[in-house]
């Protein structure tokens, strides 16, 4: 019990912090927050955008939502695993060994079950921040499995300048994220043509 | 605790502020009333920015200098990381900006705590101003070098380096009264605040000359003129409350009022060129905080200098 409170306070103090360091302004646009089973898909460009994209939820959301990251980054030292386990209560992937039977999107399906969100961010690495990338299939098979998941894209902007790849110390801009609105996987829609509209609903939340 | 002028001037702008804030509000519940919806919701936002801007103030000013101080050491980080959120910079410029932020800016509002004239005054314009283009150099990123150094260093002078002559007021007047120095930047403030305020009332005017269309369509000859007389006539009637006589506490609230006016131009003419509307949104349906404090950053600097000019010359007197 005594446990769980000192998690939350230190849950609502990194809330404020990643709040105040990203500056971040947001925006809901043709979307509404929900504590609904969603997975929010962005564009990723540094390392904060999982913590800053949780924090901007409102707190009974994010209490339901659980990033996605990669194991060998969110387990290294104390601290990371610290985050990634106990504040986050993060889904982690193995970039090194993906097995058949217990594929990335199994983890992710079984970890949610009927009550869960997850954030994901389908480019699977960090770019520059110039032009988002591919997306990767996982989004696809992840809908496929699951057709009622409400699927939200979000844009992070600004984000590459406040802790861009290869940095260490954030430099502290103001970054926006823009949430929009929902998308289903289409009947008989091709995985390719999915995953090109996804992206494409991601990018168009930079212009609006 | 301050002396009984000083609390009424403060009481006084709180209480006015207050008032507004109320008359707006019943304004707006009554839907008869057959004002123009849009102009009295930028009221609304306008009046209970000023009314927050000077609480914040007046809280600071009874928690002591340093708080004043801090208040405006705040003020502008939060004003540089909107201008160069807007100034495009490279990934070669990260570093450097590290430094600007959590090095720079905070020295700078240290020193003018300290009342280290000599050093603060050359800080920015000299010392950062040197270093920055060297650590950009030793980033090895050559693209546009001269336009992005420019940008950090504007934003750097403009945001921080300006900015911080207003708190310096504090400790610029001699020792003797303890609440002079709070009364001259409460003076400069509400001035600055003012003109703003009464530039915008007077541009609305039906006849408009425009003076700049290209750069800012509200900024009119009617705005600046009447605006610069307006608060020329306040600040010689509120003489007492600086260590001038009427007429050049008039005459400073003039030059205030005219380089509130450059700010605004100035700031708007980056926007424009960055298409953007406003600086952030920090304070609701405002803008940015940069929006609201440009006037101040542009004026501060040229009152402190007035200010120092009028005590060496006539200040023994």
């Amino acid at each position: 019990m005594r446990a769980d409170m000192d998690t939350n306070l230190t849950r609502k103090i990194l809330v404020l912090m990643a709040r105040f360091l990203s500056g971040t302004s947001i925006r809901w646009i043709d979307s509404q927050p929900d504590t609904c089973q969603r997975v929010y898909f962005a564009n990723h460009t540094s390392h904060l955008d999982a913590i800053v994209l949780w924090s901007a939820l409102p707190q009974e959301v994010r209490l339901l939502t659980r990033p996605v990251g990669a194991r060998d980054y969110w387990t290294a030292g104390p601290v990371r695993r610290y985050f990634s386990n106990k504040l986050f209560n993060a889904i982690l992937i193995d970039r090194k060994e993906i097995k058949v039977h217990r594929s990335p999107v199994q983890l992710m399906l079984r970890e949610i079950g009927d009550r869960y969100s997850l954030i994901v961010f389908p480019e699977g690495s960090r770019s520059d921040g110039s032009e988002i990338r591919e997306f990767k299939s996982g989004l696809y098979y992840l809908c496929k499995k699951r057709p009622d998941l409400e699927l939200i894209p979000v844009h992070i902007d600004n984000m590459n300048r406040i802790l861009p790849r290869g940095e260490v110390l954030p430099v502290p801009l103001l970054s926006c994220i823009t949430f929009g609105p929902p998308i289903w996987l289409e009947a008989g829609e091709s995985k390719a043509e999915f995953l090109a509209r996804a992206r494409n609903a991601v990018r168009c939340l930079k212009e609006v | 605790m301050p002396d009984f002028g000083t609390l009424g001037l403060l009481g006084g702008v709180l209480m006015v502020l207050a008032a507004a804030v109320a008359a707006v509000r019943f304004l707006k519940s009554r839907t008869d009333s057959g004002l123009d919806t849009a102009v009295l919701a930028s009221l609304d936002h306008r009046v209970r920015a000023w009314f927050l801007l000077f609480l914040v103030l007046a809280a600071a000013f009874l928690l002591g200098h340093w708080a004043t101080i801090a208040l405006f050491g705040l003020m502008a980080f939060w004003a540089l990381r909107e201008f160069i959120t807007l100034t495009p910079t490279r990934p070669g410029d990260h570093r450097t900006l590290f430094w600007v932020f959590f090095l720079i800016t905070p020295l700078q509002f240290v020193l003018v705590g300290l009342d280290w004239y000599p050093v603060y005054s050359v800080l920015i314009p000299v010392f950062a101003f040197l270093l920055l283009p060297a650590r950009i150099a030793v980033a090895g990123d050559y693209k546009r070098f001269l336009e992005r150094t420019a940008k950090i260093q504007a934003g750097l002078l403009i945001c921080v380096y300006c900015l911080s002559f207003a708190p310096a007021l504090l400790l610029l007047l001699p020792p003797g009264e303890p609440f002079a120095g709070t009364r001259l930047l409460l003076f400069f403030v509400l001035m600055a605040q003012l003109s703003d305020g009464l530039q915008y009332a007077w541009a609305q005017l039906p006849s408009k000359h425009v003076i700049v269309p290209t750069i800012n369509p509200h900024k009119t000859w009617e705005g600046l003129l009447g605006g610069a007389g307006t608060v020329a006539l306040l600040g010689a009637a509120l003489w007492w409350a600086t260590p001038f006589d009427w007429w050049m506490a008039g005459l400073v609230a003039l030059v205030t009022a005219l380089m509130g006016f450059a700010g605004a131009i100035t700031m708007s003419a980056i926007k424009r060129d960055r298409g953007v509307k406003d600086y952030g949104t920090l304070v609701e349906g405002h803008g940015g905080l940069l929006d609201r404090i440009d006037s101040i950053c542009f004026a501060a600097p040229v009152f402190f200098f007035l200010t120092k000019l009028w005590l060496e010359w006539f200040g023994a007197g």
